[in-house]
């Protein structure tokens, strides 16, 4: 390189440099803007990512993340060998699966007979009503489920038996444990993820269908090769979403509706966390077990993605 | 989808009825379990027991509600609840806001770094018991604080704010009030807040609804009774109450009171379940609209 071009090129990176720095000083305050939302990550995720270290150690909370002494994978190795491991994992993996299997094309469904449907009062009343249960707060979706189940009084029983079958101990018996959850969360969330899909069949142009019309295609046909592919995208960005969740499972309605009778098939990973962690202190055997969890997840996301970046050029990244 | 019927044939018809049918179905399905919580909690308890009651209500009655408005720890638990959403919310707004748009600002130096350390949050997090430590550490626990700080701001709704700012203000008048010399708090205050009414209603809600409902917070960071919000009463009443009625083995008269106690807690946990769910039920039908409009915003980007 000549010395001119240099001498031109030190000049331009100046000039960006000054440029930049001009934007920053002259926009200090949207810094104070983002002050607030970046103290917050920094305490409460970042510091405890930092803290994600005692999984390493034996923490003892007068020395702090930093002065308890290393112990390397002795937590892992004790949680690998435990007898416990295999149903923890066994559960977790279980639920959150059959959550998927169920609980993804519903959603999808009830999008597809929405938009088929007129717009008008029913449709809008149909909407408004499978909307609402997503409001209502865990406590009380638990609530409602240990009340409607109850072997004596809950009203599900009550239809069982005037059919003329047995009552059965839902709440008790883990065998059906994880349909109570999975259908529960069907009648709570069906109608809210509509939502999305609907958004996205808006956007369909109407010239297409009036095209698959004019050609003769049916409803059914028109929902199949116009209505469905438009959905793929949404779909596959939120099925990624969804597996790398898989060892994230919301547990905090597991924990609500677990009790010692169902617990062979109740108890996950993250309920699992809970009870070593908080209600028995071993913190540093708690959060070895969580950051296993964590690390599960993370690899089946990045996973999930590449497979989806590779085959349908849709993914997150 | 709104085609001239002039096109539809048969089977098209027949496809609408099935449509309809299945419409109507989930109608049923999600809409019984509201209607029997509502019948329940003022019928009469024997009758919600047996299993006469399944539809209306059954003798009516207001002994339900009469018992939950006289209990101090619902209205106590209310309170809380009523304190812990509106100053959990205002910190949300005040975190989130200004945040999102910062970030919605194409002149502001470093966004791609401050977007990339919020978002990585959301896939990755340090874990229930590291998180527990540090708010222990900071002597949060038991205090109102522990309630509203540690989910001061969610990266999602962030997201979606960001979106929204960047969809709707005009460049022009941003550039237009820098030229004029506002400084970027007068153009934020006097211009940017005035037309965010919309994505704050939104925000409001979402973060509103999430204090209201929220009861794992609480459940560990919070052992002072007088501190319990709502939801972690309600968990006494509907959860671990009847864990340990099951094992009652009573015979006699102190069975026959608590039968009749137990009687009448059934209609008490239906009528707790509307109590605490009213201020949602109320407000949302009118406000469906804006929830959705979030969901919506968020999916452009999604």
């Amino acid at each position: 390189m000549s010395s001119l071009e240099s001498a031109v090129s030190n000049k331009e990176k100046i000039k960006v440099k000054t440029k930049k720095n001009r934007k920053i000083i002259q926009n200090w305050q949207l810094y104070i803007f983002i002050l607030p939302a970046f103290t917050y990550f920094i305490i409460f995720h970042y510091v405890p990512m930092y803290g994600i270290q005692i999984a390493f150690k034996d923490y003892v909370p007068s020395l702090g993340f930093l002065g308890s002494e290393w112990v390397g994978f002795k937590h892992f190795i004790r949680f690998f060998d435990s007898y416990y491991f295999w149903d923890l994992l066994k559960n977790t993996l279980g639920i959150s699966i059959y959550e998927l299997v169920v609980g993804f094309p519903l959603p999808i469904i009830l999008a597809l007979l929405l938009n088929e449907a007129k717009d008008g009062l029913y449709k809008r009343t149909v909407q408004t009503v499978t909307y609402a249960p997503h409001f209502i707060s865990v406590v009380v979706i638990s609530g409602m489920i240990i009340a409607f189940l109850s072997p004596t009084t809950g009203i599900i029983n009550h239809i069982i038996a005037f059919f003329g079958f047995e009552p059965i101990a839902f709440m008790s018996d883990p065998a059906w444990f994880k349909t109570v959850y999975v259908l529960s969360g069907v009648w709570q969330s069906t109608g809210w993820g509509t939502i999305i899909y609907l958004a996205a069949l808006s956007g369909v142009d109407p010239q297409q269908h009036e095209a698959a019309i004019v050609d003769g295609a049916s409803r059914l046909q028109r929902i199949l090769y116009i209505n469905i592919p438009t959905l793929v995208p949404t779909m596959v960005i939120l099925l990624i979403m969804n597996l790398g969740n898989i060892m994230a499972l919301g547990f905090e309605k597991i924990l609500l509706l677990q009790n010692p009778l169902n617990m062979e098939s109740s108890n996950v990973i993250a309920t699992f966390v809970y009870q070593a962690g908080l209600l028995d202190a071993q913190y540093s055997f708690a959060a070895a077990v969580g950051l296993f969890n964590a690390v599960i997840n993370a690899i089946l996301l990045i996973a999930v993605n590449q497979i989806a970046r590779k085959t349908s050029e849709t993914s997150l990244w | 989808m709104e085609t001239s019927t002039l096109y539809e044939t048969k089977t098209d018809k027949l496809f609408k009825f099935i449509v309809y049918c299945f419409l109507t179905f989930a109608l049923i399905i999600v809409l019984y379990p509201l209607i029997y919580i509502i019948s329940a909690s003022i019928s009469n308890p024997t009758a919600v027991n047996t299993g006469e009651m399944w539809l209306l209500p059954k003798d009516i009655t207001l002994e339900g509600y009469r018992l939950i408005f006289g209990n101090d720890s619902i209205w106590r638990g209310y309170g809380m609840t009523i304190i812990y959403t509106a100053l959990g919310t205002f910190i949300n707004l005040v975190v989130t806001i200004p945040a999102a748009y910062a970030l919605s600002r194409k002149d502001f130096y470093g966004s791609g770094f401050f977007t990339a350390i919020f978002v990585l949050t959301m896939f990755f997090t340090g874990g229930l018991i590291p998180t527990y430590l540090v708010v222990k550490d900071l002597g949060l626990i038991d205090t109102i604080w522990a309630m509203v700080l540690p989910n001061a701001a969610a990266v999602w709704n962030i997201v979606i704010a960001r979106v929204f700012f960047q969809s709707t203000i005009p460049k022009g008048l941003e550039e237009a009030a820098i030229i004029d010399g506002a400084s970027n708090f007068k153009l934020f205050f006097k211009i940017i807040l005035p037309l965010s009414a919309p994505i704050i209603a939104v925000m409001a809600l979402f973060y509103g609804v999430g204090h209201w409902n929220g009861y794992f917070n609480a459940l560990i960071y919070i052992s002072d009774r007088d501190l319990f919000p709502l939801q972690l009463v309600l968990r006494e009443i509907l959860v671990l109450q009847d864990m340990s009625s099951n094992n009652a083995n009573v015979t006699g008269e102190a069975a026959q009171l608590i039968n009749s106690q137990q009687q009448l807690a059934a209609i008490i946990k239906y009528g707790v379940m509307i109590v605490s769910s009213l201020p949602v039920i109320i407000v949302y039908p009118f406000l469906q609209k804006y929830f959705v409009k979030g969901v919506m915003i968020g999916s452009l980007k999604g």
